[in-house]
């Protein structure tokens, strides 16, 4: 269905109100940072040692951890919409868990698993070498640990809005299982994917204290925009100011551009 | 209050209290002893995180002295705290873990008369417990194989590491930079490094899992914790109370308790 605005309708008032509130929550922050950004000395900030650095390695960790909750999440979010199996409820509960665990904790939680005394890493450095802690990797396993539900929860949703009867469809067609997920599912419910990587890309950029506690905090290797802001605060507030907008003017901008690619692909 | 109270009332007043109706704030002295010009009301005390083990107690011996003063503390990194006042938090009393933080709270008049040096800090080399690779100084740590957690240059921790190690002529690569000192600290106990450089304090704080190795380079990099009655304490008497308390004999021994270098 298509919207149509009737002659004489209005937004009623008890809409527009609170959603005029609920921006003005969102945006006046960032008018709040605006107002402190030290204008004058912005070319010179921008090109300070370490900022270059920590932006590539944060668009570098937050696509590759996007990249990895595709991998892993749009199959999860199929069988959570899909499969029957017993503890389903359960599954889609634990599927939360990063949302409401604080990153920090969700980080110690990392070192616990994927450490260096971890069940897991401590397997990967005898067999295969492989230390996860205080690597690049590290930060993309932190990031992908805290973003997934974003776009799991999101494929879900588009998966239960989809119409079952095309796959069913497909089915009677001859079509194996596989085949209809890849070539009826997939399309089907490609704007609810794109919406929730989006989501998840933004998490994964922005992420701070699961990437601080897993992978620590080195220059190049390890240190996101979100650590370099935190630790510019420390002794300089309009560098982090400056560092804050940075990493917003871009991220804005990647994902405006990628919204019109999408909206004017056939 | 319940300096004045008769018995009864007391009793009612400490139901009140357990229904968690009213918060009193260390209300189990006897009635009576409140004079008046005694201290009342509520204390709010900034303190560096460094400090949480030894104020807290000497919040409760300050309380237990002074039962009409609530006092509550927001621990947090030093220059948190100086950003927080400056921006107008309420608070009676500053101790910052370093005199650089303390000067942007003075610088922005926001203090009330000069800072006092209540204690010192020195690093220590931090190690699992058994030192198991028989760490004895800077040197060690420069080994490849020894992953080393230090703080970052931006918080007190990491320049003080930072002015060690150049007194000491070692250079090394840590794997990490930690924002503050105490996860520097962590890194440790979760066995993700070998060794980090914290103050004899973290160690003390942190127990029997981790033991601190000496070394004579942290001579040159001691950190001073001043501490100061803000200027717009909404409690200067209280404020003034509680600094004379850290800096006289009782406030003394439960810092050096802690580990810090007293007066």
């Amino acid at each position: 269905m298509t919207a149509r605005r009737r002659p004489g309708s209005r937004a009623p008032l008890l809409l527009v109100v609170p959603a005029i509130a609920g921006l003005a929550l969102l945006v006046l922050p960032l008018a709040g940072l605006l107002i402190r950004t030290p204008w004058s000395s912005l070319p010179q900030r921008l090109t300070a040692p370490g900022i270059l650095d920590a932006l590539r390695l944060s668009l570098l960790a937050a696509t590759a951890a996007t990249l990895l909750c595709l991998l892993l999440g749009v199959p999860l979010a199929w069988l959570l919409a899909r499969a029957r199996f017993p503890g389903r409820r359960v599954v889609r509960a634990m599927v939360t868990v990063p949302l409401v665990l604080p990153p920090v904790v969700g980080g110690v939680a990392l070192l616990l698993v994927f450490g260096r005394r971890g069940i897991v890493g401590s397997w990967l450095a005898a067999t295969f070498g492989i230390t996860l802690p205080f690597t690049t990797a590290g930060v993309i396993l932190a990031e992908a640990f805290v973003a997934m539900p974003f776009l799991v929860i999101a494929v879900e949703g588009a998966l239960r809005g989809a119409d079952p009867r095309y796959e069913e469809a497909a089915a009677t067609l001859g079509a194996s299982r596989w085949t209809s997920f890849r070539r009826v599912t997939l399309p089907l419910v490609a704007p609810g994917i794109a919406a929730g990587a989006v989501l998840c890309w933004a998490r994964a950029l922005g992420e701070f204290g699961a990437t601080i506690t897993f992978a620590g905090n080195f220059p190049g290797r390890t240190q996101t925009m979100p650590l370099a802001v935190y630790l510019a605060l420390e002794t300089d507030l309009e560098a982090a100011i400056v560092l804050s907008l940075i990493l917003l003017v871009v991220s804005v901008t990647i994902l405006a551009s990628l919204r019109d690619r999408w909206l004017n692909s056939p | 209050m319940t300096g004045f109270l008769t018995v009864p009332a007391r009793i009612a007043v400490g139901l009140a209290v357990a229904l968690a109706v009213v918060g009193c704030g260390g209300d189990d002295e006897p009635a009576g002893d409140a004079s008046p010009g005694a201290l009342s009301g509520d204390l709010t005390v900034f303190a560096a995180a460094s400090l949480t083990e030894a104020f807290t107690q000497i919040g409760e011996e300050f309380g237990a002295a002074n039962p009409g003063v609530a006092v509550t503390f927001n621990f947090a990194g030093s220059s948190t705290l100086a950003q927080q006042i400056n921006e107008g938090a309420p608070a009676d009393v500053f101790a910052s873990a370093n005199p650089a933080n303390m000067q942007t709270v003075t610088d922005a008049g926001n203090a009330a008369g000069e800072p006092t040096t209540f204690a010192r800090n020195q690093l220590v080399i931090a190690v699992a417990a058994g030192n198991p690779l028989g760490i004895t100084g800077l040197a060690d740590l420069a080994d490849p194989d020894v992953k080393v957690a230090l703080c970052a240059e931006q918080v007190p921790c990491g320049a003080a590491a930072q002015t060690a190690l150049a007194a000491a002529g070692v250079e090394l690569t840590p794997v990490t930079l930690e924002q503050d000192v105490r996860a520097a600290l962590s890194k440790l106990t979760l066995g993700e490094v070998d060794a980090a450089l914290v103050y004899r304090t973290d160690v003390a704080a942190v127990g029997s899992a981790v033991a601190g190795i000496d070394f004579p380079e942290a001579a040159s990099a001691v950190n001073d914790y001043p501490i100061v009655v803000l200027a717009d304490a909404p409690n200067p008497q209280a404020a003034a109370a509680f600094v004379a308390y850290v800096l006289a004999s009782a406030g003394q021994a439960v810092l050096a308790q802690a580990g810090f270098q007293t007066l």
